[in-house]
C-alpha cells in the first residue's frame, strides 16, 4: 500500500469512515468550503484610510500621498533623492509607462537583480486593518521586485484600500478566480529579532517601504 | 533523552540564564499588550480552536481535497510515513532537478526529519537562511525555541562565531552582525537551485502552502530558486483562505505580539506562463511522522497546535532551562506532549514531569489546548505501562501498603513527624533529610509541630 493510502486509511479508522468516507462528511466540508464562511473579526471602530496610514506606519513604512497616477514618478524623485538613494529603480512592467524619464528616474522591467538598490511595485489592493499590501504574482507584476532591493516604494490607490485579509481574498476570488503563484501580504520593512530579541529592520528583504498613496 | 541532568547543566550557565530573563520579558510583555488591543481576543481563540478542531475532524478529506487543488496547479504532492521516509523524498526530488545547492527557510518539520543531514550526505550544499538558524548551522546546535531557534546565545557569542567562520573583523553591533548575515547569504539566495521552506498552513480549498515570516528569506527562498519544496506535517491542512485570515491574527499575537508579521506568502502552484519569477517545479511533501497515531488518541488535541511558541515563552520551567533541556525539536510544553508521542513515550520519561501544572501555558495557547491535562494522561501512561523507576514504584506500594491500615498508619506517621520535629530543633527547619535531598539541596524543609493532623483533630473534636 502507498504511504498516501495508509496515511488516510489511519485517519479514517479513527473517524470511524471505513474505506468509503461517508457522503454526508463529504458534502458538509465541501459546502464548508464553498461557502467560505467567515469567523468573528477583532472588534473596533475606524475608518479605513487612517487606520491604513496608522497602522502601516505601526509597522514601520512611512506613507506620502500624490494626486493622481502621473504624479508618481514626481513623489518618488523626490524621495529618493531625500534618502541620498540613486534615481534608478526596477520596476513592475505594469507601471512602466508612466513618465518615468521626466522625473530623471532610470527604470528597467526584467527580473530584480541583487544590484538592483530600488523596486518600484503596484498592489493588488491594500488592507487597513494591519497597513499591509497585498502583492500578486504575475507577467506584469513580479514577486521579486518588492523583496530583492533595499528599498521598496509601493503605489497605491486609495480605492483599493480594504478593511481585512477577508476582504482581500473576495477581490482575488472576484477579480482573478483563483490566487497566482506568489500572493504576498507585505507589512513594513523586514526584521530579525533573533540576535537578543533586538528588533532589527533590514533583514534579508527591504530596509524601508515607502507608500504612495493616490488620491485619484 | 534525559532532562534532568540537561536541565541541572543550564541552571548552572550563565550566559544562558541572562538570556532568558531578557527572554521571558520580552515575549509575555509583547504578548499582553497585543491582546489588550483586541478587546474580543477570547471570541478569536475561540474561533481558532473551532476552526482546528473543524480541520482536524475531516482531516482525510481535507488533504485529498489540497492534494487535488495543489496538483490542479502543477504542484507533486508527496506523502511521508515518517522522518526517513520524508528525507528520502527530499533527497530524490534533489537528485531528479540535478540540485546542488538549496537555500532553507525555517522549518520545524526539517528538523524533525533531519532534511539537511541526507541532502549533504548525497553532496548537495545546504544553506540555513532565517539569521536565527544560520547562526546555529554554523556553530553546529539545535534551535532552543520554535520561533526564537537561538534565544539561547548571546551577541558576544555570535560576535566570535562570524569572526571566525567568516574571517572578516569581529563586530559588536546588532545591526552590523545583521548586514554581514544578509552579505553573506545574498550571493547563495541568487545562486541556488533549490529553496526548501516549512507551512505554517496548507489549504484545501486553494492547494495552497503559506509561510508566516519576519525577515524575507522565505519570500526568498519561495520566489528566486527553480525547485521549491515546502515540507509540513499532515495536520497543518485548514479548509478555506478565511480560516487562515482568523488564524493568523491569533499566531502572531500569541508568538511576537504583532498585529501581522511582515510577510505571509502563500504559494499556489508553480509559476505562470510569462512570468518573471517563481519556481517551475513545486513539491509539496506532507508528513505523517506519528500523528495520525496522535489523532486516535486521547491527546489528539495537541495536533491543534498552531507553533506560535506562547506556552513556551509562558512556562516557568522553560523560562529557567530553556529548550535544549528537553532534547527535541519541540521545546516547553507542547514539546512535552508531541515528543513522546512522536518519539515514544519510553524515550521521554522526564518530559510530561517537566512541569508544575500551573496551566500558564493553557491559559495563553491560542488554540485552547489544555496542555496540563495532556501531560497529566501521558503520566497516567507511565504509571499503566510500568515505565516508572522501580524506586518510585515500590514507594507508591508501601504506601498503599501501610494507608490501608489505619492503626499501623497512625503509628508511622506517629512516630516520623515527632523525629521529624526533633531534628528540625529550634529553628524548626530541616536542612539535609536523608533520601530528600533533591528538596533539601535547594532549600529548608519546615518541620513538623509534632503531632499529627489525626491527632490534632482529635484533640479538637473532643474540645467541642
Ligand atoms: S500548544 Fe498552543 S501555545 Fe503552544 S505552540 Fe501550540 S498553539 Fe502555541
Amino acid at each position: 500500500m502507498s504511504a498516501r493510502d495508509s496515511i488516510l486509511n489511519r485517519i479514517r479508522a479513527v473517524k470511524a469512515r471505513g474505506e468509503a468516507p461517508a457522503a454526508a462528511a463529504r458534502n458538509e466540508i465541501g459546502e464548508y468550503i464553498r461557502t467560505h464562511p467567515e469567523s468573528p473579526r477583532p472588534t473596533g471602530d475606524w475608518e479605513l484610510v487612517p487606520q491604513f496610514r496608522r497602522m502601516a506606519a505601526a509597522m514601520s513604512s512611512t506613507v506620502d500621498d500624490v494626486a493622481a497616477l502621473g504624479d508618481v514618478p514626481g513623489a518618488v524623485a523626490m524621495y529618493l533623492k531625500g534618502q541620498s538613494l540613486p534615481l534608478e529603480a526596477v520596476c513592475w512592467p505594469q507601471l512602466a509607462n508612466l513618465d518615468w524619464a521626466a522625473a530623471g528616474i532610470r527604470i528597467h522591467t526584467g527580473r530584480a537583480q541583487g544590484a538592483d538598490m530600488v523596486g518600484v511595485t503596484g498592489a493588488f489592493c491594500a488592507i487597513a486593518e494591519t497597513g499591509t499590501l497585498l502583492a500578486l504574482s504575475g507577467e506584469d507584476t513580479p514577486a521579486s521586485a518588492s523583496l530583492v532591493p533595499e528599498t521598496h516604494i509601493a503605489v497605491v490607490p486609495v480605492s483599493r484600500i480594504v478593511r481585512g485579509m477577508e476582504d482581500a481574498f473576495a477581490l482575488v476570488r472576484a477579480e482573478r478566480g483563483q490566487p497566482p503563484r506568489a500572493m504576498n501580504f507585505i507589512s513594513g520593512p523586514s526584521r530579525t529579532g533573533d540576535i537578543e530579541l533586538n528588533i532589527t529592520l533590514g533583514a534579508h528583504g527591504p530596509f524601508r517601504v515607502h507608500i504612495l498613496l493616490v488620491q485619484g | 533523552m534525559y532532562f534532568k541532568p540537561r536541565a541541572s547543566e543550564k541552571l548552572a550557565n550563565p550566559t544562558l540564564q541572562r538570556a532568558l530573563a531578557n527572554f521571558k520579558e520580552r515575549f509575555v510583555g509583547a504578548r499582553t499588550e497585543a491582546v489588550a488591543q483586541v478587546p474580543n481576543f477570547e471570541e478569536l481563540r475561540e474561533a481558532a480552536k473551532a476552526i482546528r478542531n473543524r480541520a482536524l475532524a475531516n482531516l482525510d478529506l481535507l488533504l485529498e481535497e489540497f492534494e487535488r487543488n495543489a496538483t490542479a496547479r502543477g504542484a507533486r504532492v508527496h506523502w511521508a510515513e515518517d522522518a526517513e521516509a520524508a528525507a528520502r523524498i527530499i533527497c530524490e526530488i534533489a537528485r531528479t532537478h540535478g540540485v546542488k545547492k538549496v537555500v532553507k527557510s525555517k522549518s520545524m518539520v526539517s528538523e524533525e526529519c533531519n532534511v539537511n543531514d541526507a541532502l549533504e550526505a548525497q553532496g548537495v550544499q545546504v544553506v540555513e537562511t532565517d539569521l536565527g538558524e544560520y547562526i546555529l548551522q554554523l556553530a553546529k546546535e539545535p534551535p532552543s525555541h520554535i520561533i526564537a531557534p537561538v534565544v539561547h546565545k548571546s551577541r558576544d557569542e555570535i560576535s566570535d562565531l562570524f569572526a571566525e567562520k567568516h574571517g572578516t573583523p569581529r563586530k559588536t553591533e546588532i545591526a552590523a552582525l545583521c548586514r554581514e548575515a544578509r552579505d553573506v547569504l545574498r550571493p547563495h539566495f541568487l545562486s541556488a537551485d533549490m529553496g526548501i521552506s516549512g507551512a505554517n498552513f496548507i489549504v484545501a480549498e486553494t492547494g495552497t502552502t503559506l509561510i508566516v515570516t519576519n525577515e524575507g528569506n522565505g519570500r526568498m527562498v519561495t520566489t528566486l530558486p527553480r525547485v521549491h519544496v515546502a515540507i509540513t506535517g499532515i495536520e497543518k491542512v485548514v479548509p478555506t483562505l478565511e480560516d487562515v485570515a482568523l488564524l493568523l491574527r491569533v499566531l502572531t499575537r500569541s508568538a511576537t505580539g504583532q498585529p501581522i508579521s511582515n510577510y505571509v506568502s502563500f504559494t499556489t502552484g508553480v509559476k505562470g506562463a510569462g512570468d518573471l519569477d517563481g519556481a517551475e517545479h513545486f513539491h509539496i511533501v506532507l508528513v505523517d511522522g506519528g500523528r495520525s497515531k496522535l489523532l486516535g488518541s486521547d491527546l489528539w488535541e495537541a495536533l491543534r497546535c498552531i507553533r506560535c511558541g506562547a506556552c513556551m515563552n509562558h512556562c516557568p520551567v522553560y523560562q529557567t532551562v530553556g529548550g535544549h533541556a528537553y532534547g527535541w525539536v519541540y521545546p516547553g510544553p507542547i514539546g512535552s506532549i508531541v515528543t513522546p508521542a512522536y518519539v515514544g513515550i519510553e524515550n521521554a520519561l522526564d518530559l510530561p514531569n517537566a512541569s508544575t501544572l500551573c496551566n500558564q501555558c493553557g491559559v495563553v495557547c491560542p488554540v485552547k489546548i489544555p496542555l496540563p491535562d495532556l501531560q497529566r494522561k501521558l503520566r497516567e501512561q507511565q504509571v499503566d505501562r510500568g515505565l516508572r523507576p522501580w524506586t518510585e514504584r515500590a514507594a507508591l506500594r508501601l504506601w498503599a501498603w501501610v494507608a490501608q491500615r489505619p492503626g499501623l498508619y497512625a503509628l508511622g506517621t506517629g512516630i516520623a513527624v515527632r523525629m521529624l520535629s526533633a531534628m528540625g530543633g529550634k529553628e524548626r527547619l530541616l536542612h539535609s533529610l536523608p533520601g530528600a535531598s533533591g528538596w533539601t539541596g535547594g532549600r529548608d524543609l519546615p518541620a513538623p509541630a509534632g503531632r499529627t493532623f489525626r491527632e490534632l483533630y482529635r484533640k479538637r473534636a473532643v474540645r467541642q
